[in-house]
């Protein structure tokens, strides 16, 4: 990268035989609890999820537990099989709250928290007992540390957070809360700090916004003077924040090649079945060369993914640009995938009943999520010194 | 006896270098010692200069080499292609007339396979061959050949029968480049570059010897050829390696590199040098147009995964694992690659960008990544070509319907070339 190309050892480029074996594993079990029938179910759902299959998710495969390292009740494997897990439940669609708890409220803690903090946190979290959530972005829909406005005042034993968080994923039925709030007067990376909220307390306002993709819940969140202990210094974070940042973009581009790559192979299986004119649409050239096309997205996004987790649990320098990279270009390949994948299917690919839309939404969803493929592009190059 | 270990191979090989490699002997005594050692093919068969080793040992092998800076065999150009179909398909009497020469550099080859009016679709080769005599006759044209005027063999896809169905017709012969029925004529390309050659066969003579298999195999031989042309055994892609070593040996393989490279010295650019665009950017200060940024990330990001991707690829071989989509991506996505270069390049470059020779930046090398680009989307397949492979061997589509292998060759609809 830039004159940082890594080496080229052969762990930046592959899986050993347990992760494959790991997913193997995985991607049967939720094919068998995660079926679309059941992604459908959730999602009209209001919550989006249910208590009993996030438990079954934790006591069979310990799922949330995967990255946690063991002194902290977790599996104590590393970012490369949370990143699989990923893979596979955005390939499934799964309706649980495993990105705002295993990826943002985990990586926070990780990052941020105080060898107390952690103890105190995350067995909980571990064991799926909690559903902890990362409430961070505010109403201007800013993904950068200046985009955060809320503030944390000192108030006795702890501090007082008062103003908004908006867009915050599962905002609206996580146990517990970390919220990005700043010092008063502070501005960018200055003065940042974590702090966690009972998402219980009286001066909490949770109101669950209408999404376009109903498979990823949000809430908007008026804090009005809410109690919150920091995690760690609570003041400081900026760095911890932005490496949370760095980590669940690479963690939303796993997920999104998962879903990805199940589009390309829906798309495919129905050319091959489609007839029309007498033969299968799949035999004409120009639904033949879409289809090389999508793969050639499909597999240059999951290089790009595969890559940047790999980059992650070796904490490589260059995370920051990898990250951005990353996710700008496994956002673009899922758009273009899914609308590749409705044409493909015809006049069938829009209507309610056939499954593709429950994806794309999730691409458009994905699309914005974390900051767009621009926004990223640009933090890639600045990282950089372009 | 078992398989020797790497480690008694790499002991073997550094102890025979040690031995034997001399920079000041000439270069081809020194290979005909590789040749008779097994040392320089250590893969091929022990009755054909080789030991028969693995891949894994051969790449010891080939490390042992580079570690002592002794050169190996010759490698540029086609010759490589031409040995592993002779290995498959060749008699003895073909094996043991061109192989050793082959290795020594001695001998240049050619490919004619392509003509004016059959380029994806090869197997329609028009280009005539005729027994009378007792003799192979030759009549017609073969376009894009590498090398022509250097060559004194090449290997010819030739039609033998018109009243089979193309791909049956076709036969596959060794012809004598240096003979009076054979013209060989460079050809101007849109970049100023003539790398390639137009031939042209009037009553060109083959003894029947020089066919390989029979009459009408030809396309299966080709097929070997392209084979590993796919996989990348041709010689192109040492660009650029003569060593920097001092002695006999390395000025005449310097000499040989550069007299079988000088006509490619444009490739870099045809691949679009997307490692310039950060650094051009810089120079004309259009690292700071936030629209200019944008194509410049979205060229590294795609120049980077091509790279990850392609890394994949080897890891899962390196590996032993079964061999993914990525090797069938590659051509494809370099296409991408160039053309999102070429893109930014322009772009950064401005008014500038309309320029060429010593007035374009670089000394001319951006006006000819500009001009040089859209060769790599059609040279060696063309993208629409890649695409159907993809569809068909990757993604296991079906082959779209022929108009021309249900009947004989004669009463197929073609081009007319003058």
């Amino acid at each position: 990268m830039a004159g940082k190309q890594a080496g080229d050892q052969i762990s930046r480029y592959s899986f050993t035989d347990e992760q494959e074996e790991f997913r193997t594993v995985l991607r049967r079990f939720l094919d068998d609890k995660s079926p679309p029938t059941e992604v459908r179910r959730l999602m009209a759902t209001e919550t989006g999820w249910e208590r009993a299959g996030w438990r079954e998710l934790n006591n069979q495969l310990g799922l949330t537990a995967i990255a946690i390292p063991e002194a902290y009740g977790g599996q104590g494997f590393g970012f490369v099989e949370l990143c699989i897990v990923l893979e596979e439940t955005g390939r499934a669609l799964l309706c649980a709250p495993y990105f705002s708890s295993a990826v943002l409220a985990t990586g926070a803690i990780l990052n941020a928290g105080s060898e107390e903090d952690r103890q105190g946190l995350l067995p909980a979290i571990a064991s799926g007992e909690t559903v902890a959530t990362l409430a961070f972005t505010e109403d201007n829909g800013g993904w950068g540390s200046d985009a955060i406005e809320m503030t944390a005042t000192p108030s006795g034993s702890g501090y007082r957070l008062d103003g908004v968080k908006s867009f915050v994923l599962d905002g609206a039925t996580a146990d517990l809360i970390i919220v990005v709030a700043r010092r008063p007067a502070s501005s960018g990376d200055d003065g940042l700090g974590f702090f966690v909220v009972d998402a219980t307390a009286d001066e909490l306002e949770k109101t669950p916004l209408e999404t376009m993709d109903t498979t990823r819940k949000l809430a908007r969140l008026q804090f009005n003077g809410v109690e919150a202990k920091p995690l760690g210094e609570g003041d400081g974070a900026g760095v911890a924040f932005a490496k949370t940042m760095q980590q669940a973009a690479i963690a939303l581009a796993s997920e999104m090649v998962g879903g990805a790559e199940r589009l390309r192979e829906s798309a495919v299986d129905y050319a091959m079945m489609r007839m029309q004119f007498g033969r299968p649409i799949g035999s004409f050239q120009a639904i033949k060369h879409k289809c090389a096309d999508m793969l050639v997205d499909v597999e240059l996004a999951k290089a790009a993914a595969y890559y940047a987790a790999a980059a992650a649990a070796d904490d490589d320098e260059d995370l920051p640009a990898i990250a951005s990279l990353a996710k700008a270009c496994v956002s673009d390949a899922y758009m273009k995938t899914a609308i590749d994948t409705i044409q493909i299917h015809g006049g069938i690919g829009f209507t309610w009943d056939n499954d593709t839309h429950l994806w794309f939404k999730r691409a458009k969803s994905s699309e914005v999520f974390l900051g767009d493929a621009h926004y990223h592009r640009e933090l890639m190059l600045r990282h950089w010194d372009v | 006896m078992s398989e020797p270990t790497e480690a008694e191979i790499r002991e073997e090989v550094s102890a025979w270098i040690a031995d034997n490699w001399d920079p000041d002997r000439g270069l081809v005594e020194w290979r005909n010692m590789l040749v008779d050692s097994g040392w320089g093919v250590p893969s091929w068969p022990k009755q054909w200069y080789g030991k028969e080793l693995n891949e894994v040992l051969s790449a010891a092998v080939e490390r042992e080499f580079k570690r002592a800076g002794a050169i190996g065999v010759a490698r540029t150009g086609v010759r490589m292609l031409v040995a592993a179909t002779l290995h498959e398909h060749g008699s003895d009497l073909h094996k043991e007339k061109f192989l050793r020469r082959i290795l020594t550099g001695e001998d240049v080859w050619c490919q004619l396979f392509s003509e004016p009016g059959s380029g994806s679709d090869m197997a329609a080769a028009t280009t005539r061959a005729d027994l009378r005599d007792g003799k192979w006759i030759v009549n017609g044209q073969k376009l894009w050949t590498t090398s022509a005027q250097h060559a004194q063999y090449g290997i010819l896809l030739a039609r033998t029968n018109w009243d089979v169905p193309k791909h049956q017709g076709l036969s596959f012969f060794i012809i004598d480049i240096e003979q009076p029925g054979v013209t060989v004529q460079p050809l101007k390309q849109m970049n100023g570059h003539a790398s390639f050659n137009q031939v042209f066969f009037t009553d060109a003579v083959i003894e029947p010897e020089f066919i390989v298999e029979k009459p009408g195999e030809g396309w299966r031989v080709a097929t070997t050829t392209l084979m590993h042309e796919r996989r990348g055994a041709t010689g192109l892609g040492s660009w650029g390696q003569g060593s920097t070593g001092k002695g006999r040996a390395y000025d005449e393989e310097r000499a040989e590199v550069a007299t079988v490279m000088e006509p490619y010295k444009w490739y870099p650019q045809r691949a679009g040098r997307a490692n310039w665009v950060i650094e051009r950017a810089k120079e004309t200060g259009k690292n700071t147009d936030p629209a200019v940024r944008q194509e410049i990330a979205k060229v590294m990001t795609l120049y980077n995964t091509a790279q990850w991707l392609s890394n994949r690829g080897r890891a899962a071989a390196r590996m032993g694992r079964k061999q993914g989509p990525e090797g069938s991506l590659g051509k494809l996505i370099g296409s991408h690659v160039a053309r999102a270069a070429a893109h930014a390049h322009t772009a950064i470059t401005g008014a500038d960008a309309m320029l060429s020779g010593a007035d374009s930046p670089r000394d001319g090398l951006i006006a000819e990544i500009l001009v040089s680009v859209p060769a790599t989307s059609i040279a060696g397949g063309t993208d629409e070509i890649q695409r159907n492979i993809i569809a068909e061997r990757v993604l296991g589509m079906p082959r779209e319907a022929n108009n021309d292998t249900d009947r004989p060759f004669k009463d197929v609809p073609r081009n007319i070339v003058s």
